[in-house]
């Protein structure tokens, strides 16, 4: 008698079938729906009736010339690189010191615990804390920079433009490299260690073996890392609409909170915000994308070259 | 002669990386210890001179101009709390659900449902803000909590996450000798799988409870009323001008938002740095 065997199969669709039904609701409608307000009249509080534009992209050439949407997109860009340079610099100089084998620093774990600490601390509660730590006319920055004699009247630092794009920068980067850092010291970590044996036996530098090796194995991870960055840098909204407002004059006015003030506050342009949004998500799907490909074959081709090389070398 | 040379350098640097390490250390916590400080100390006191490293006495005043006024702390952290853990509970399980099908089950769309979850991976919420508002502001449900803990059921990075930790822990003989001791899948599921998977669940909780914790952008389009108000919106009125001068209430507000999030960091900081660095091999 030969037994039936039963299957399975239908349990995955069944398991898996309450994350398929939220995401459609939750995130594949809202998203649809999102775009086709863009080509809508949908404006004003409460509102929620609408009709498609006669030019139905109307929306998006009105957002693409507004002088504050071209701002808001140099400005999100301008606070990113700021943020992002110094930020990656600083995890890869911290990820060469903790992981090497020569100089062995003793208490890693609590310095990466204290790094890492303002990553997970409230975004909103940072802003307004940075905005009280640079009040006018008193607060503790004003106090140092008296007592120092720095300056001799107090500054109202939220008042000038770069000195607010530059603290929003600063906390983005004080927020973020320790994160950076232990996501770069577990590649590190996973990398293949005969490599570093046969670099050091080939007597390699330390600095050979970092840029040759340590780097190019970690490629997946910068990618990662920096793709992961943009996005969020993108998306950035509690610390620019709380610390200042995305003032002073619109300079720290981040795309997000660009699309915050136009749904939600003076003649609520829904349609507008989503127009604006919609931008901002094909430039989210390119970036990344591009990012991908670039990266990916760039260092295809490099590691090609130095496979050729290493092979002229043991035919020599 | 070149050996002590390389010596008196390799020492050198050693005290150049401590000085670096102790000073961000010191990065990191120095803006809070003044936050801290100050939310002891009177608007006077902290008049005179705005950083102090040692607390004052004016805990209770501060806490008497804080409560006075709009923000109410007691209201935002059972807010979020009730928000956190739902949309928390919602995550863990249903992700473990949903990765189970993925590792367990052979079935035909399992691929390109894997492929799916990774390319929606990146969507961040944000950038269809605008659709999701106007889709519960028809169904009438701004000023409710549902919105902000239902969505939840489909992390899709909790579920890469899982299906990593499942694909290497689970071994399906378990998963046979149950079946051939009549359990049903769903029982398997919950009484032998969950168990299996709780060192995972436990480090996506504490990822999924945060994040949710610090949310500000989605509650603050759908929350209108007062007393839905979460910590991140409270947060937000001490910006305002109520509590223009009182600094010590201000700081006081503040301190009060982040203290149970460092008593979950140092308690399960070990867990967290471990998650961090897991979370982030994605090959």
């Amino acid at each position: 008698m030969r037994r039936k065997s039963v299957s399975y199969a239908k349990y995955g669709y069944i398991f898996s079938a309450p994350f398929i039904l939220a995401f459609l609701i939750f995130s594949l409608y809202p998203i649809i729906f999102t775009a086709v307000i863009g080509f809508t009249d949908l404006k004003g509080m409460g509102k929620t009736d609408f009709k498609f534009l006669e030019n139905p992209f109307q929306n998006f050439v009105t957002i693409f010339k507004n002088p504050s949407f071209q701002v808001s997109l140099s400005n999100t860009a301008i606070i990113w690189i700021i943020n992002f340079i110094p930020q990656i610099l600083l995890a890869l100089l911290l990820t060469a010191w903790f992981t090497s084998t020569r100089h062995k620093i003793k208490g890693q774990g609590l310095f990466k615990v204290l790094f890492y600490m303002p990553n997970i601390i409230t975004a909103a509660t940072i802003a307004i804390l940075f905005n009280s730590l640079f009040g006018y006319p008193m607060s503790p920055m004003n106090d140092i920079l008296q007592k120092l004699g720095l300056i001799d009247a107090p500054v109202n630092f939220m008042l000038q433009k770069w000195t607010t794009r530059n603290i929003i920068s600063f906390i983005q980067f004080w927020q973020w490299y320790g994160y950076t850092m232990i996501v770069l010291i577990s590649g590190v970590l996973g990398i293949n260690p005969e490599l570093f044996e046969a670099a050091e036996i080939d007597g390699a530098s330390r600095s050979q073996t970092f840029f040759y090796i340590t780097l190019p194995c970690l490629r997946t991870i910068l990618l990662f890392t920096l793709v992961t960055s943009l996005i969020g840098g993108l998306n950035m909204f509690d610390i620019p609409r709380l610390l200042n407002l995305g003032g002073p004059d619109n300079a720290t006015l981040t795309t997000s909170v660009f699309i915050y003030n136009q749904a939600f506050s003076g003649s609520y342009l829904y349609n507008r915000a989503a127009a604006a949004s919609m931008i901002m998500f094909v430039v989210i799907a390119i970036l990344s994308a591009l990012l991908f490909y670039a990266m990916r074959d760039k260092y295809a081709a490099k590691i090609k070259k130095l496979e050729k090389k290493a092979q002229r070398r043991t035919a020599v | 002669m070149s050996k002590r040379k390389t010596d008196v350098s390799k020492y050198t640097m050693k005290v150049v990386i401590y000085v670096v390490c102790i000073f961000l250390s010191i990065l990191s916590i120095l803006p809070f210890w003044i936050m801290l400080m100050n939310a002891t100390r009177g608007t006077f006191d902290i008049q005179q001179s705005a950083i102090s490293l040692i607390p004052g006495n004016k805990l209770m005043d501060n806490f008497a101009i804080l409560a006075g006024k709009t923000f109410n702390p007691i209201k935002g952290f059972l807010n979020s709390f009730i928000i956190s853990s739902g949309a928390t509970i919602a995550t863990v399980y249903f992700s473990a659900l949903t990765a189970y099908a993925l590792v367990a089950y052979d079935w035909r769309m399992r691929k390109p449902f894997f492929t799916f979850i990774m390319a929606v991976l990146m969507i961040p919420a944000q950038v269809s803000g605008i659709g999701f508002y106007q889709f519960m502001y028809r169904l009438q449900w701004t000023n409710s909590f549902l919105p902000l803990i239902l969505p939840a059921i489909a992390a899709p990075a909790t579920v890469f996450f899982m299906r990593q930790y499942l694909l290497a822990t689970l071994s399906m003989d378990i998963v046979n000798s149950a079946r051939i001791d009549g359990a049903g899948e769903f029982y398997t599921f919950n009484a032998i799988i969950l168990p299996i998977a709780k060192p995972a669940i436990a480090t996506q909780a504490i990822f999924s409870f945060v994040g949710s914790w610090n949310n500000l952008f989605m509650p603050l389009i759908l929350l209108t009323d007062n007393s839905k108000y979460t910590m991140p919106i409270m947060v937000s009125l001490l910006r305002g001008d109520i509590y223009k001068t009182e600094y010590g209430s201000i700081y006081l507000g503040l301190s009060l938002t982040v203290l149970p999030l460092f008593a979950i960091y140092f308690m399960l900081s070990k867990y967290i740095i471990a998650g961090v660095a897991l979370g982030s091999i994605k090959e």
